[in-house]
């Protein structure tokens, strides 16, 4: 600090001097250097890509030679349209829907908790039990799910410790949802993928809560309300626009991932899988373009619709 | 809140509880699962433990080559990401400017659709562009994801830094550059160093968009995922999960204690 002011006494002529008086009469200029590079770097690479993507998504493979037909054309769109690609499609959305509804029931007591109660030290131990998994190994917390569900892992111990094998089996059994082990079922995916994306339902939850100020649930309370109605009409509806704004994570996370149904789950793919499938062994990439632009669409809906909820502000 | 001394419900104490369960047990199985002796299966509980795994992993050529190239990858998009990062975050921070909205929605968007998205758009553009796959196609991917992380722990810290500490700065007679480096630089130090480690952390262990611009190279998470699609050896998958718990949670830790004390900034949107 010393020799800033030092050299600051120095009076207005050196070089850099000059040049910084320079900069701030510009405010402009110094804007174009800041933006510059990041936004070339975004806007070349991804935003580049982005429209490579889309541009690829109207191509075509000529059937004959395998090859990527560089001619514009809806034909690769049309694919999509057959049933086993709409199968793919429906099969994602519902688990995406299922994950999100779900997680928000998971997610809004540990939230509550969070922003109401926990106080001090407790508060910061949330804090950091929140974000180590969020931020922690995606593949690890995949893998680890791997050893729970499988058939002579820890939860069939468990189950069969507390004397719930049957239920496990009927379960298992069950057409759709069920099969051979919960490893090769949508229950281990579906299982798994809440694991995964929970925290991303906690943290904006937390965030809307804890700006529910105290006066207004007190006012509703001295205004008569018993505590399960200032929850219903006072708190919840506050707290609304943060579990959109988490649903949009745990939805488009679930929407673009192709390897926890890879790792648990059954044969029949999802979105992710599929893109990946078409992009690599069947080299078709205009139809992994044209799949991936299916989530883009649904997100772009979706959060739309989020917008209109103020979900926005709570993230 | 406190005001009327209201304590959580037992119901909600116990759901907040379960959750936080579900949220760690499964980390603690990876660790319990890198002792077992037993090597065909995921038996539970393990017939018998052993610390042989650690030894057997630790001589294992294609891990430690996996690792180096995951350490060089992540410390080259942490560094990329750490210059383009603040230099957004700096145009944005304090600035009103027409498309200021737009900057910063571009700047997260690598992060706000899903991953499968920016690994296939950069798949096709490589593809168009003919470039082949190498080193800086894998960089190229994590730098751009990597910048988020950066601008928005530098984009907080930014705005809890006073105006006035500028202003007095400058009311000394020091220059812009000079502010620059004794005063904004200094204030955002840690939140940069934050930034970065979680930056690496986030890069270290990335696999989705990785798997598409990496070719026939072999990351460290690619090499975990190519062991858990078709298992070879599965507890020396086991201790590399146990490494790779470690080495994401120190700087995880880190950041936390280095941003805490304000709005929430460490994760906040990965």
């Amino acid at each position: 600090m010393g020799a800033a002011v030092a050299t600051a006494a120095d009076g207005r002529t050196g070089f850099w001097t000059r040049l910084s008086d320079l900069l701030y009469r510009r405010s402009g200029l110094v804007l174009a250097l800041l933006l510059g590079p990041p936004l070339l770097w975004i806007g070349v690479i991804y935003v580049g890509s982005l429209f490579a993507l889309l541009l690829q998504s109207f191509f075509s493979i000529d059937e004959f030679t395998g090859m990527v037909r560089p001619e514009l054309t809806l034909k690769t769109y049309g694919e999509l349209l057959h049933p086993a690609n709409l199968d793919i499609i429906l099969r994602t959305v519902v688990m995406a829907a299922l994950v999100t509804l779900v997680g928000a029931l998971i997610a809004f007591p540990i939230a509550y908790y969070a922003a109401r109660y926990a106080r001090g030290r407790l508060k910061a131990a949330f804090y950091i039990a929140i974000m180590l998994p969020l931020w922690s190994s995606y593949l690890v917390r995949v893998y680890a799910w791997k050893l729970i569900l499988a058939k002579e892992g820890a939860l069939t111990w468990g189950i069969e410790r507390v004397g719930l094998t049957p239920l496990l089996e009927g379960l298992l059994s069950l057409p759709v949802i069920g099969g051979p082990s919960l490893s090769f079922s949508y229950i281990g995916t579906f299982l798994v993928f809440l694991y995964l994306w929970l925290p991303f339902m906690i943290l904006p939850i937390q965030a809307a809560l804890e700006r529910v100020p105290a006066s207004m649930i007190e006012a509703a309370g001295d205004l008569g309300a018993r505590p399960g109605q200032a929850f219903r009409t006072v708190i919840l509806p506050l707290a609304l626009p943060g579990v959109v704004a988490g649903s949009i994570f745990t939805f488009s996370l679930t929407l673009g991932d192709y390897i926890t149904p890879q790792i648990v789950g059954t044969s029949r793919l999802f979105i992710g899988q599929a893109v990946y499938i078409h992009q690599g062994t069947a080299g078709n990439i205009p139809l992994a373009a044209a799949f991936s632009v299916v989530p883009i669409l649904v997100m772009a809906v979706y959060l739309t619709i989020a917008k209109r909820m103020g979900a926005f502000n709570a993230l | 809140m406190r005001s009327e001394g209201a304590k959580a419900g037992l119901g909600l104490k116990l759901a907040a509880a379960g959750g936080l369960l579900f949220l760690h047990l499964p980390l603690l199985m990876i660790v319990v699962y890198a002792f077992t002796t037993e090597e065909k299966s995921y038996q539970f509980p393990p017939p018998d433990l052993t610390l042989k795994w650690f030894a057997v992993a630790w001589a294992r050529e294609d891990i430690w080559e996996a690792i180096w190239l995951s350490v060089q990858v992540a410390l080259i998009s942490t560094a990329t990401a750490l210059v383009l990062g603040t230099l957004a975050a700096a145009a944005v921070a304090r600035r009103r400017f027409f498309g200021r909205e737009t900057v910063s929605l571009l700047i997260i968007l690598p992060i706000a659709l899903p991953g499968i998205v920016t690994g296939i758009a950069l798949r096709s553009a490589y593809s168009l562009a003919e470039i082949p796959f190498s080193f800086w196609t894998i960089v190229l991917g994590h730098a751009t994801f990597c910048v988020v992380v950066v601008y928005n722990n530098a984009v907080a810290r930014l705005r809890r830094t006073a105006p006035s500490m500028i202003e007095a700065s400058m009311d000394l007679g020091a220059n812009g550059f000079q502010t620059l480096r004794y005063v904004l630089l200094p204030n955002l130090g840690t939140a940069l160093l934050a930034g970065g480690m979680l930056a690496f952390a986030l890069s270290f262990d990335e696999v989705i968009v990785t798997t598409f611009t990496a070719g026939q190279q072999t990351t460290l998470p690619i090499w975990m995922l190519s062991e858990l699609v078709r298992p070879r050896q599965r507890p020396v998958t086991n201790v590399v999960a146990v490494f790779v718990i470690a080495v994401t949670f120190l700087p995880i830790l880190a950041a936390y204690y280095l941003t805490r004390g304000g709005e929430q900034v460490g994760g906040s949107g990965k």
